[in-house]
């Protein structure tokens, strides 16, 4: 980066940034990693996130965008705080896992890949998290939830949206 | 953190350290950690490659081809630098094994990594594991700092003069990327579309230079084959295939979880004695013996041995190590849905017999579910199934079509039953609207 004031990243990530491109025998083998971790601060991959992308790459921004699509985990447009991710694939299906998306529906009052007014709460359908012998599980954001059933859906959403408020009130303090 | 299980048949090979803290690196060595690195330093490449060979370890990742010849394929001389891949994308549904390893023992997989970079003369190895595994990229990151600041990595390993670096790196989900040369493909910041074969990763891999892929069960199971003698491991197994390997018993199972069990090791005695039998007492309906690709197997087809070539001759294939039970409560119909629906949705596109007949199977299939299939629409999935078989560019394609024929014949009488407008038999009829 010419002028890292400019950059939309934080100082951490900028600086781990500059180290992950030298990395590789290639300069952009950093690039899925990157988006990942740019999405993970940012929320989703905004054009401001792949224009810097792509410069610290030193590819166009088409071949990022042209690479970003391909990956079901990287998006385009915010989500909720917490992304609720449901796996439906065979194992969990075995086991309630259609019951307990359901349940995150009826009780987030959203459907699959919806977000909750408040924007606490996003909820989606995923295939396979490899957590089969744990099923059903779910991941919100990166955490495992194994043998999750619907009666406990309740609880796991209060302790999330208590999570986003402190996380709130100790920005605002 | 995922429920550990335990079983009186197990012989703990690969699992003799989860659960006692070795993901620590001193615990890891107090456990006799590194000492096979240390042992294939000072013997050399074709001594290791031989004791693989004499262990009959097949490929952990699926198509169970054997790691002691993958590795003789490499190139002595090469121009370009080798590189060493391991494979930690763990999609295939039905799959938890690399989970467990990565966080109970992922000093392992970096000293299968070792292993295989002294093997074949490479200097880098990448360990690529999917991206919703985070929390294991984080345990495997921290792995990778230990072994570099104890000198297991760098410049000079253990102290001699080789050199053996580790990448750790992150995908960002795709099932596809876990097919060799599409995972060669993310690595190097590209689509995970696969490449054209040949030329083999052996020859032409990452970067251009040779490159050894093994799945993160194979390599973690490197060390041990060193430690026991690639003879005695073999001995735990049937022929040809060595050593023991993480079944995971999932779905309708009264106690589901991964297993270690000798290869060879009878699929009724492990769903009825180790997973504790069919949940509740109930009726089993079908195997889906090696991972969600694999072809479904009967209750009268399950007095086999699980190992790559009996249960091929029963007419699946033992793949991932995914062993799903299915009881007398399941629509087959909306299984055979369900999983048609998952392979469309991470078909690359590439090939038309895999991109259109993956859509075209879960239109089809969702129609007959809904109650509205023909009798001739039974012969059109199995029509447009087989004709995918053995037309596409990668695997997926068959590993789309295969389960879909296992279904089809296997259970016609129960997609007669959805004919002409027939409710579904079963009582929960769920919508599957992956997109
Ligand atoms: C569509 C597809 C997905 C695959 N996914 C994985 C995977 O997630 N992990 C894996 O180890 N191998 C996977 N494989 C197999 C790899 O292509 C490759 O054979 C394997 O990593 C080789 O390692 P092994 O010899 O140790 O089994 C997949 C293959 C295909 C066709
Ligand atoms: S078989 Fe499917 S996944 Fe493989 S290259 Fe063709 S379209 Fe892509
Ligand atoms: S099928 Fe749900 S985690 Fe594998």
């Amino acid at each position: 980066m010419s002028a890292e004031t400019m950059s939309v990243f934080s100082p951490a990530l900028a600086a781990r940034f500059d180290l992950l491109v030298e990395k590789y025998p290639l300069r952009r083998s950093a690039l899925v990693p990157m988006l990942l971790y740019a999405q993970d601060e940012i929320g989703y991959l905004s054009d401001a996130v792949i224009s810097e992308i792509a410069h610290r790459i030193g590819i166009t921004e088409l071949d990022v965008r042209n690479v970003a699509t391909y990956y079901s985990m990287l998006r385009f447009k915010p989500v909720g705080r917490y992304n609720i991710q449901v796996c439906t694939n065979i194992s969990c299906m075995l086991r309630g896992a259609y019951d307990l998306f359901d349940r995150f529906q009826e009780e987030l009052n959203i459907g699959n890949k919806g977000v909750t007014p408040d924007k606490i709460f996003s909820l989606e359908e995923v295939e396979c998290i490899g957590a089969c012998c744990w099923a059903p599980a779910i991941q919100v954001n990166y955490d495992f939830h194994d043998e999750l059933k619907p009666e406990l859906v309740p609880g796991l959403l209060d302790g999330y949206r208590g999570r986003a408020l402190a996380e709130s009130e100790a920005k605002n303090a | 953190m995922p429920r550990l299980v335990s079983h009186p048949d197990e012989v703990k090979i690969v699992t003799k350290r989860f659960g006692l803290g070795a993901a620590e690196i001193n615990r890891y060595v107090e456990l006799g950690g590194y000492e096979s690195a240390k042992k294939c330093l000072a013997q050399g490449p074709e001594w290791i490659i031989e004791e693989m060979k004499a262990s009959s370890l097949r490929g952990r990742g699926g198509a169970g081809f054997p790691t002691g010849m993958k590795w003789s394929f490499v190139p002595k001389q090469s121009a370009k630098p080798k590189y060493v891949l391991v494979n930690g994308d763990e999609s295939e549904p039905g799959t938890c094994k690399d989970h467990l390893i990565f966080l109970h023992d992922p000093h392992s997989v970096i000293e299968g990594t070792i292993i295989a970079g002294l093997a074949i003369g490479s200097k880098l190895g990448f360990i690529y594991l999917r991206g919703e595994y985070r929390y294991l990229i984080e345990i495997m990151e921290k792995a990778v700092a230990d072994a570099y600041a104890k000198g297991f990595l760098g410049k000079n390993i253990f102290g001699s003069d080789t050199e053996f670096n580790i990448i750790t790196q992150t995908g960002a989900g795709a099932y596809e990327v876990g097919e060799e040369s599409a995972l060669m493909e993310s690595l190097e910041g590209k689509r995970g579309v696969p490449r054209i074969k040949p030329p083999f990763p052996a020859v032409v891999g990452l970067y251009g230079g040779p490159t050894v892929i093994n799945n993160a069960e194979t390599i973690a199971t490197v060390p041990h084959v060193i430690a026991m003698g690639g003879a005695a491991y073999a001995a735990v197994g049937t022929p040809r295939n060595g050593g023991t390997r993480l079944f995971c018993l999932s779905g309708h199972v009264e106690r589901p979880g991964v297993y270690e069990l000798p290869m060879g090791y009878n699929l009724r005695k492990m769903i009825y004695e180790v997973a504790g039998g069919v949940r509740g007492g109930g009726k089993l309906k079908a195997v889906v013996p090696g991972g969600s690709s694999t072809p479904v197997l009967l209750p009268e087809e399950i007095d086999i041995g699980m190992d790559f070539d009996q249960v091929g001759k029963a007419g699946s294939m033992l793949g991932s190590g995914g062993v799903v039970v299915i009881d007398d409560t399941t629509c087959i119909v909306e299984f055979a849905l369900r999983t048609i629906s998952f392979y469309q949705h991470e078909s690359c596109g590439r090939c038309i017999p895999c991109r259109e007949g993956t859509d075209w199977l879960k239109k089809s299939l969702t129609r007959f579910h809904a109650g509205f299939g023909e009798a001739k629409d039974i012969d059109n999935i199995q029509y447009l199934a087989e004709n995918m078989m053995g037309r596409t560019f990668c695997p997926l394609g068959d590993a789309a079509a295969m389960p879909t024929l296992g279904f089809v014949k296997k259970f016609r009488k129960e997609f007669e039953d959805h004919l002409n407008g027939k409710p579904c038999p079963f009582a929960k009829h769920v919508e599957i609207a992956m997109v």
